[in-house]
Parts: structure tokens; C-alpha cells; sequence
């Protein structure tokens, strides 16, 4: 039996739509109860959904043998597990943006607020940029406007709530996909069941491409 | 130690002497010196620091390794064998605090040819096997992957982050990367088939062979020799075990236990850290993480008979009656009355 963290929310259902696809369907899964976890007994597979960035402590810690979480998980936390597939879906990217009439005064600390401080920190270290990071829990938005900070670092997918706050992307820090990962002691004991998952998946997703 | 461990350590023990490894027991602290010159070779940056007496900057010790080879000899025509039980403190977890970590292993160090090699791989998979009934012991050659990431003649950057692309078995991110610095069809496909290339010996050695060139044969023809005397049970090839290059080369391995979700045995050749510590020998070890070890449920009660006496009970009687239970090799616990939270088998009144 593979234990299968699935991100609540509208990507959780699409990537549930694909491992149904691949031929791990459980169709109790997406009728609307309050239940949170979902067995297929002959399919040898049980789905649970929790909170989007949870998934990678999950399936770190092998409360979970599968999951799919955002690459932008992957990159803020650096959790040990295997990233076996590009699920192709849930893209956007990870950007800079600021307010329109942005200078970067590059004499200046440039002060960022964002969710993502370890992936702010590291984009910065690289360019050799000294930053003052601002962590924020949410409405990152807001924080250029009220002079809170020059500009944020935040997950970019149509750009509208950007525009509506008089923002725009400067940057594009780096790309985001959905990704599944396996925690890696768990994979090893179940190397068939897992490869044969991953395969079925990739045929999924490239079908979609 | 808990009792779990301290049964573990002691199994561990017999069987490193069995193959004629000595105790090496060390000191709780080490000079901070010691650790400042080869930091990164440390899991964790921090280090619990003191002044002792004389002034002299002193550590707890984090790490188990860095003191053997410092007090190994060097330029010696055999192989210096060596086993250790010994705590650890580093810093780990989401807790970011630090912790007391029970580390037992083993360091091989002097001349070290392919016999002690697989000598040591041989003792980590009857360590595993000491420790749990499913087990694994993943096995990785650094000089292989060398080879095929040469083969791509890109920078050093784009090897690291190839590297880490084998390590968490990425190969979408591999692929863009090779696409990106247009790597050419022959040596990126060898990258990609090295990563998917794992699997139990006697299935993965002959693919390994077939995707091998010229500069990776020599490495694939030691790790089929050495893997030779290793059972085809419970060892696999997988070359995301990549520890870090600075220190490690030529095989490095990695064990696991079911229901651990990490992986529990950690080793590997280490010979470019003796030399940059200016030594000339060889070196082969591995540690393995003891407190990641789950404690088993306890599940039975935690007396098996709990006997009742009263003020009035003569104390003789209820003395006669722990004993004779105790030596029926009962565990018994005399109480006036039923303590909350105990968890007992059957009561006797006296």
C-alpha cells in the first residue's frame, strides 16, 4: 500500500485527476465529505490530503511514501526526498516584482518582503546583492505600497493580483511546477510499486503536453 | 542509551571485533581547532564551544571521524582498524537546537586496497542486518558519476548542480540542464541512463557495463570486484547516494531500515580528506545514527502482576509472595494501591 499526500485545493484535485488517469483511481476522494483520507485497497493505493506545504514534511518523514508538492516547497525548505516527475501542471514562476516606477539604487540595501526568505536569500547571495529580508505570512502585496519594502519576491501565475496593486515583475527568480517526490527510505522497499507509478504518470503528463 | 540501544551497541560491537576492528575510545571534547580547518566536512556548522582551564578553545565533539584520523598514523604499509561508540552533538531537526546523537561505526585507515573496501561494505550489511530484518544498503561509485559528468565538459557549477539532480533522482532537472548547455547526445544520454541505473547487483551491473566508456570501465570493474563477495539480498546499485566530493571519492554507500524514513548507515572512501590534511594514507568508514533507530512500541503492560496489600497485611506475606513471583521471572510491583496510569497484567490482593 503507498501512502499518497495530495496538496488540498484546486491543484490537488487536477493532480488527482492524473494518478486516476495513470490507473490509481479511488473515487471516494473527490466526493465532498470532511473525510481527509481515502483508500483503493486493490489498487494498493491510499490518498490524504493536508495542507499544500505540508506535503514535503509528510513525505519526509515517511508519513508519506508519495506526494506532490510545488517546486516552490522544494526550493524554500530543501526537504530530503527523491523529486521523481515534473507534473507539468500547476505552473507559474517564482519572480521580483516591484511598483512600476521601480529604481533599483543598487548603493542601497535592498530591502525584499516575501514568503520565501531561504529562496530570496540564496537568489541575492548569488548576484552578491546585500538584501534586508522581511518575512510576510501573506498580502505580500501590500508591502511596496506602504513602503514596507522596494519590492517582493512571490509566486508569479497570471500576474492580475500584481497589476491590480500597481506591481510588476522585475525578475524571474525561477520556474514552478507541481512535482512528485518520494520519501527516500520508503522508496527503496518499494522501488517496483513506485517506478511502475512514476512511468504510468509520465505517460500522463506527456499525453497532456 | 536506552535499553534498545545499548542491546544495538553491544551486537555492533561483537561484531566489528569479530573482524578484528579495536575500541576506540575518545574524549567527550576535542580542540575547536580540530573541526575550524575542515568545516564543511562537518554535517552542521555549530559547534558547542567552551574554554577550558588553560584557555584552550575547546569543542564537544560533533563529529567522530575527524578525531580518528587525527590520531591515525600515517605512511604505514597496513590498514588501521578501528570501531567507536560515541555521542555526538549537533544540531538537528526542525528544531534547529542542539542534540545528543549516538553514533556507532567503523574507520579503516592506512593502506586500504579492495579486500578492506569490501571488508567494510560486508560490515555495514551485517550491521544493517544486526539492527532490523528489511534492510537495505544502497551502493554508489563517486568515480563513476566523475566520469560521466567529465564526459558532458561542463563547468564546474553545472556538475554541482547535476549532482544534486542525482541525489534527489531529478531527472527532469537533469535533462533541462543538459539541454541548456547543449551537452551532446551521447554523454548527456550516459548522464541520464547512470541515473535511472539502479537496482539489485546482479541486475544492474551488466547495464552499467553497457552504458560505460572508456573512463568509467576501470571504476565499474572495482565495484564488480568488490561487490563480488557481497550478497545480491539487500544491496542495491543507486548512484543517488552522492556525498560530498570535497571529501569522498570512489564508493560511498548508504543503508536503510523499514519503517525509518531516513537513512540510518552513511559511509564511504574519504581519501581526498586525508589529503588535505597532508596525509598519504587511504581511508574507508561509516557512521550509523543509532537514535534514528525507531524505539519499538511497548506494547505489554508494564508490570505483569501488581500485588495489594493493605496496613493491616503482614509485611512478611508480602514479601514471600513478590518473591516467588519475581522468581517465576514475573516483573511485580507491591503497592498499596492502584498507581494511575500503571498498566499491569493481574493484581493478587495479600
Amino acid at each position: 500500500m503507498l501512502n499518497i499526500a495530495l496538496p488540498k485545493g484546486r491543484l490537488g484535485e487536477k493532480v488527482y485527476g492524473m494518478f486516476a488517469a495513470a490507473g490509481y483511481e479511488c473515487p471516494s476522494v473527490l466526493e465532498n465529505s470532511r473525510k481527509l483520507i481515502f483508500e483503493n485497497e486493490e489498487k494498493g493505493v491510499r490518498y490524504f490530503w493536508v495542507k499544500p506545504s505540508d506535503v514535503a514534511i509528510y513525505v519526509e518523514r515517511g508519513a508519506a511514501d508519495i506526494g506532490v508538492a510545488g517546486k516552490d516547497i522544494l526550493l524554500e525548505y530543501e526537504p530530503d526526498v527523491y523529486e521523481l516527475l515534473d507534473m507539468k501542471t500547476g505552473i507559474c514562476r517564482m519572480a521580483v516584482a516591484a511598483p512600476k516606477d521601480f529604481h533599483d539604487n543598487k548603493r542601497k540595501t535592498l530591502k525584499v518582503a516575501t514568503k520565501f526568505t531561504n529562496i530570496a536569500a540564496d537568489y541575492y547571495a548569488k548576484q552578491g546583492r546585500d538584501i534586508d529580508i522581511i518575512h510576510l505570512n501573506g498580502s505580500i502585496e501590500i508591502a511596496p505600497i506602504l513602503h514596507l519594502s522596494d519590492v517582493i519576491v512571490d509566486i508569479v501565475e497570471t500576474g492580475k493580483t500584481l497589476k491590480e496593486n500597481d506591481l510588476e515583475v522585475v525578475e524571474t527568480v525561477a520556474p514552478i511546477s507541481a512535482r512528485l517526490i518520494a520519501n527516500k527510505s520508503s522508496y527503496k522497499f518499494n522501488v517496483k510499486a513506485v517506478e511502475e507509478m512514476v512511468k504510468s504518470l509520465r505517460k500522463i503528463v506527456e499525453e497532456k503536453a | 542509551m536506552v535499553p534498545e540501544e545499548q542491546i544495538n551497541v553491544s551486537r555492533l560491537s561483537k561484531l566489528y571485533e569479530s573482524y578484528g576492528y579495536m575500541r576506540f575510545k575518545m574524549s567527550k571534547f576535542e580542540e575547536y581547532d580540530t573541526y575550524v580547518k575542515n568545516k564543511s566536512f562537518l554535517t552542521s556548522d555549530n559547534v558547542i564551544t567552551f574554554t577550558d582551564t588553560t584557555g584552550k578553545l575547546m569543542a564537544l565533539k560533533p563529529d567522530v571521524t575527524l578525531s580518528i584520523v587525527k590520531n591515525s598514523k600515517d605512511d604505514i604499509g597496513f590498514a588501521q582498524k578501528v570501531y567507536y561508540n560515541e555521542n555526538v552533538y549537533r544540531v538537528s531537526g526542525e528544531s534547529r537546537s542542539f542534540r545528543e546523537i549516538l553514533q556507532s561505526g567503523l574507520e579503516c585507515i592506512g593502506k586500504v586496497g579492495r579486500y578492506e573496501i569490501s571488508e567494510v561494505l560486508k560490515l555495514a550489511v551485517d550491521s544493517l542486518g544486526l539492527l532490523a530484518d528489511d534492510y537495505v544498503l544502497d551502493i554508489s561509485h563517486l568515480g563513476i558519476i566523475s566520469a560521466a559528468l567529465d564526459g558532458c565538459k561542463v563547468g564546474a557549477d553545472v556538475k554541482k548542480e547535476l549532482l544534486t539532480y542525482f541525489g534527489s533522482k531529478n531527472i527532469c532537472g537533469a535533462e533541462e540542464v543538459l539541454e541548456r548547455e547543449k551537452v551532446d547526445a551521447t554523454n548527456g544520454e550516459r548522464v541520464l541512463k547512470l541515473m535511472t541505473c539502479n537496482g539489485g547487483i546482479a541486475e544492474t551491473l551488466p547495464l552499467l557495463k553497457s552504458i560505460s566508456d572508456q573512463t568509467m570501465a576501470p571504476f565499474v570493474e572495482e565495484l564488480e570486484e568488490i561487490l563480488s563477495v557481497l550478497p545480491d539480498k539487500n544491496v542495491r546499485i543507486d548512484f543517488s547516494v552522492i556525498n560530498d566530493m570535497r571529501y569522498y571519492n570512489g564508493i560511498v554507500f548508504q543503508g536503510f531500515v523499514k519503517e525509518v524514513p531516513k537513512s540510518v548507515l552513511f559511509g564511504g572512501q574519504y581519501d581526498l580528506l586525508l589529503k588535505g590534511m597532508r596525509r598519504n594514507s587511504n581511508a574507508i568508514g561509516f557512521a550509523i545514527y543509532l537514535d534514528e533507530l525507531k524505539e519499538k512500541d511497548d506494547v505489554g503492560p508494564d508490570v505483569d502482576v501488581l500485588v495489594l496489600f493493605s496496613d493491616d497485611s503482614s509485611i512478611k506475606k508480602v514479601s514471600d509472595t513478590v518473591d516467588t513471583l519475581r522468581k517465576k521471572g514475573k516483573k511485580v510491583a507491591a503497592q498499596k494501591e492502584i498507581p494511575t496510569g500503571l498498566r499491569y497484567g493481574e493484581i493478587i490482593r495479600v
